[in-house]
């Protein structure tokens, strides 16, 4: 096959001993960045990018430029994980789904475990999207052609009745809290008419609020107040700490193939689109709370539940550079960045570019294979160093990490204002959880809530005003109505027992 | 649970009822912008306040409802929300970590973050400053490093920093 | 019809071009930098203001033309009045540049954000951005006419999509739309590289998308340009695709459709500064423009290579700035 040959001439290029190092400091320094809030995959393909313009100027260097840029992407795939898991707080936005069920497998001293899952399925999803983007690639491309506004609503639609549907939970509060997630959405320039909404003169409320920090506020802060409150000290300090855990894990992987296979589908589904990585993750975790048999234990601590989102999100995260290669639409911010690289190395991302330069492209590819193996070595065998994180004294680690947090919230817009609301999230958080209200939907809809609304305008815009734009061809209408039948599946079952006689 | 008997800084109640009221307002004040960047189904669909208005009058009704609900509900009155230890060790933390984000601006991120870290050990940790100032000064070189250095992602720096050069 | 570019700037420039090779370049300059300089970016990841920002970070770091580091830190919160504030504040701070769009007279009309260009020291221009009236190469339009007796048939039922709202792609669709008669929908997205693609898929019928936005689809052939919105034609005359060069694309002018639109891309620093730091960028930025790298990216995103600093600089900022009030005010653009 034309392909296996293009990909083994691109591992030819990749496996130069100077190539194989750039990979491992790359993946290391992706790992630093992804841990620490405050950096994002972006900041360090950024800060390498001059460097790697000398790089690019000797023969076959353009490929060690990329390897090393991307392997600090892989590096920050993995990196999120492990402050969500450890400490309630994500690294990086799309691990915030991976707390739900990771930190509290940590709190019961399963935090090895959680971490060895977590690593597993993010090479796992990275390996299913770096084999389609081998063979699939030219298929695979023009799909992302067929996604215009409507379809990107109905993404997002599925996104959210993935997650929410119509579980437990005390619904006027699960109702205040998306809400609220929509209305802080909704906050700074309206993209669609270019008008300021819910600003109220205020210059600080101008860029809105970013969902990070929202987040690292929220869970973070709210965690270390609320641990506070029962006493000193993480729970689960008392771990096993051994490379032992890793394989036990290992041993119960395979039973999740089910939903590994179908994160890393949503995955990649969701990095072609491009829809990103973290929808990617949410919808992963709502899908596979739904279809699994332990779904009701789903934020009890089920290993399961960190696979879901993790394999997603890695999948979506690697899958997102073939829009990237093809199109020249990036999927993600360290794509963005990326993707600036290419054009000042002189290569211009496009549909040509596969023709153009097959050996750039081909040693991307084999370096995406050898990067995620790199990255998966490295953080498996920091396994136990990074568990061993929780046996320092709480006195010590929660000023830390309440550092790290402000460090992580000043960072996104270089802004003060940002570390003053992350501490009043902290407290809103910590309020909340205390009665009741649940976070995940508030979270969810500061993700998604802008980016929903305007891909509805604008596609009711360009269909003026009509509504059956959401039904107008298979694609979008497939997917809205899937979203549909998710959020409605609780009273479609009810009604089909009723009908069947069965109460 | 044993907080009865420590007592009982707020009951549930209070506190159900405080949240749901703050909620409240606030989506009684998302209502009132939306009506004044336009909230009607335009020409080429939904004006700018058009989601917002219907979110902030959701917010209104949920939290309307759970007023309601926690009013009429008197058991919530005798479950204690914190209890008066737990209010007090959850304000050793958090008037501190206000403390340090206001001197952020003034100290520097570095600065600040050494003496809050410090504070920390010294106040609930009780460590000895020979612990305390290895650690605490370690932990902000080591950021310093990494954003400063490595990454080139400048954080606010104060006085200190200036009379080093180190900005 | 009006023109919608003031011709002269162009002779003011060719004399201050002129005027710097003349003066001798002091031997070296008396200020430098002390520490990290941040670029600004009021626009997102990705976008021709970020795409240049990066080019010039790049520049510099490899030839090494400062001793201090330059950090690139994108700040596009409310249509750029996020990094436009930060500069106002950071009065004084010679540490600290920003790279402009069309956004810097776009956003303050449009939301009374509280800044203007008077509050920034003017220091270069670098080049003026084109914009292109593209289509889907699928459609039978082969000439800007074609495409908008076509529209006006239409009536409204063609979408222009293009990068945000009420700023530049808007600016120009809306005097097509008055020059014309014709009817758009307009459609914003986040990016134009974004925009370019989904003119591909063929979810809005044409763009005016920067060239190096749309360059990518133009070579595969899926793209196709109908004119440029500037006085004169592109002066790149390399092959782009088999049978074009950027030159063979007309201008809008020629073909009947009389308007004319440039973006700016230049440089200020914030207010209160002083003329030996102001200085010290402009002959950076001098050193910057003299490498091939920078020659070779104008002629990627096919630029109009204009540059100016100083008083003419600010003089045509200003004039551009009464341009887009009366631009703003008939489309009514303007905040309520």
């Amino acid at each position: 096959m034309e392909e296996v040959n293009a990909l083994l001439q691109g591992f030819g290029v990749a496996l130069s001993p100077l190539n194989l190092l750039l990979m491992f400091v790359g993946v290391i320094l992706g790992i630093i960045i992804g841990v620490l809030p405050g950096l994002g995959g972006a900041n360090g393909v950024a800060i390498l990018l001059p460097l790697t313009f000398s790089m690019a100027q000797q023969p076959g260097g353009t490929t060690s430029a990329i390897i090393l840029l991307s392997c600090i992407y892989w590096g920050a795939l993995f990196g999120g994980a492990i402050t969500s898991i450890l400490f309630n707080i994500p690294g990086e936005p799309w691990s915030v789904a991976t707390t739900f069920d990771g930190h509290p497998l940590a709190q019961l001293g399963r935090a090895g475990s959680a971490l060895t899952a977590a690593f597993t399925s993010s090479f796992f999803g990275a390996l299913v999207a770096v084999i389609m983007i081998t063979f699939l690639s030219p298929v695979v491309a023009g799909f992302a052609l067929r996604f215009g506004p409507p379809e990107f609503f109905s993404v997002y639609l599925l996104t959210f009745c993935a997650f929410v549907g119509m579980s437990g939970g005390n619904a006027a509060k699960t109702i205040a809290s998306m809400m609220i997630g929509f209305a802080l959405a909704a906050v700074g320039l309206d993209s669609v008419t270019g008008t300021l909404r819910l600003t109220f003169g205020s210059t600080s409320l101008l860029k809105g609020f970013d969902f990070l920090i929202a987040v690292i506020g929220l869970f973070g802060i709210g965690e270390i107040l609320e641990t506070l409150e029962e006493g000193l000290a993480f729970k689960g300090a008392s771990a096993r700490i051994n490379f032992k855990v890793v394989l036990e894990t290992w041993k119960e992987l395979p039973r999740y193939w089910a939903t590994s296979l179908r994160s890393a589908a949503v995955g990649c589904f969701m990095g072609i689109v491009p829809g990103g990585a973290t929808p990617a993750s949410f919808m992963s975790y709502g899908l596979a709370r739904r279809l699994s048999k332990d779904g009701n234990d789903f934020g009890s601590g089920k290993v399961e539940g960190v696979v879901a989102p993790e394999t997603a999100a890695h999948a979506a995260g690697t899958s997102a550079l073939l829009p990237m290669i093809t199109l020249g639409v990036p999927g993600s911010p360290t794509a963005a960045v990326l993707l600036g690289g290419l054009l000042i190395w002189g290569l211009q991302p496009g549909p040509l570019l596969f023709v153009e330069k097959p050996d750039f492209v081909w040693g991307l590819i084999a370096s995406m294979y050898l990067g995620n193996i790199a990255g998966l070595i490295v953080v498996l065998t920091c396994v136990p160093l990074f568990a061993a994180i929780l046996r320092i004294p709480f006195s010590i680690i929660a000023p830390v990490i309440i550092v790290i947090c402000a460090i992580g919230a000043y960072t996104v817009h270089n802004s003060m204002f940002d570390v003053y609301l992350m501490v009043a999230f902290g407290v809103l958080g910590y309020a909340f959880k205390k009665l009741g209200y649940p976070l995940a939907p508030m979270v969810l809809a500061l993700v998604l809530g802008d980016r929903a609304e305007e891909n509805f305008r604008n596609a009711i815009k360009g269909s003026q005003g009509d509504l059956t734009v959401f039904f107008s061809n298979g694609l979008v209408g497939g997917l809205t109505s899937f979203a549909l039948l998710l959020l409605f599946w609780p009273l479609i079952r009810a009604g089909w027992r009723v009908v069947l006689g069965k109460s | 649970m044993e907080k009865g008997e420590q007592g009982s800084a707020a009951s549930v109640k209070a506190v159900e009822i405080g949240v749901a009221v703050v909620i409240f307002l606030f989506g009684a004040l998302v209502v009132f912008d939306s009506y004044r960047v336009g909230a009607k189904w335009g020409d080429d669909g939904p004006q700018a306040g058009y989601f917002p208005l219907y979110v902030g009058l959701l917010i209104c009704f949920a939290s309307a409802t759970i007023f309601v609900r926690a009013f009429r509900n008197s058991a919530l009155a005798a479950e204690s929300f914190v209890s008066r230890d737990e209010l007090k060790k959850i304000l050793t933390v958090l008037v501190p970590t206000v403390v340090y984000v206001s001197l952020i601006a003034y100290l520097g991120f570095y600065v600040a973050s050494t003496l809050y870290i410090a504070y920390f050990m010294w106040h609930l940790g009780k460590y000895a400053w020979i612990k305390i100032a290895p650690v605490s000064i370690g932990v902000s070189v080591a950021f310093f490093l990494i954003f400063e250095i490595w990454f080139s992602v400048p954080l606010p720096k104060g006085p200190l920093e200036a009379a080093l050069g180190l900005n | 019809m009006r023109n919608f570019t003031d011709r002269d700037w162009r002779r003011t420039a060719a004399l201050t071009l002129f005027a710097a090779a003349a003066v001798p370049v002091q031997a070296f300059a008396a200020w430098e930098p002390t520490k990290t300089v941040e670029f600004v970016v009021p626009a997102g990841t990705g976008g021709g203001a970020d795409q240049m920002a990066r080019v010039v970070q790049g520049i510099i770091a490899k030839n090494k033309l400062m001793k201090q580091p330059m950090v690139v830190i994108n700040k596009a919160g409310g249509a750029g009045a996020e990094g436009f504030l930060d500069v106002k504040e950071s009065k004084g701070d010679a540490h600290k540049i920003i790279i402009t769009l069309s956004n810097l007279f776009t956003t303050p009309l449009a939301t009374h954000t509280p800044f203007n260009w008077r509050d920034l020291t003017p220091v270069q221009m670098m080049a003026l951005d084109n914009f292109v009236l593209w289509v889907n190469a699928e459609t039978p339009y082969k000439t800007p006419k074609e495409y908008l007796d076509a529209v006006k048939a239409g009536g409204g039922k063609f979408k222009m999509g293009g990068t945000g709202s009420k700023q530049e792609d808007q600016i120009i669709t809306v005097a097509i739309e008055k020059q014309t008669g014709a009817k758009f929908t307009y459609i914003s997205y986040r990016g134009g590289g974004e925009v370019a693609v989904q003119l591909v898929g063929k979810h809005v019928d044409s763009t005016v998308n920067n060239p190096i936005e749309a360059v990518a689809q133009w070579r595969a052939g899926s793209l196709r340009p109908l004119c440029v919105f500037d006085g004169k034609r592109m002066p790149y005359k390399t092959k782009i695709t088999k049978t074009m060069s950027w030159y063979d694309i007309p201008t809008c002018k020629d073909t009947g459709l009389d308007v004319e639109y440039l973006m700016l891309r230049g440089i200020f620093m914030p207010g209160g500064v002083t003329a030996e730091q102001v200085e010290y960028y402009v002959d950076l930025l001098k050193k910057v423009r003299a490498t091939p790298d920078w020659t070779s990216f104008l002629e990627t995103g096919a630029f109009n290579q204009t540059t100016l600093s100083g008083k003419e600089y600010e003089t045509w900022v200003a004039r551009e700035e009464a341009r887009h009030i009366m631009l703003m005010k008939e489309a009514g653009f303007l905040a309520r």
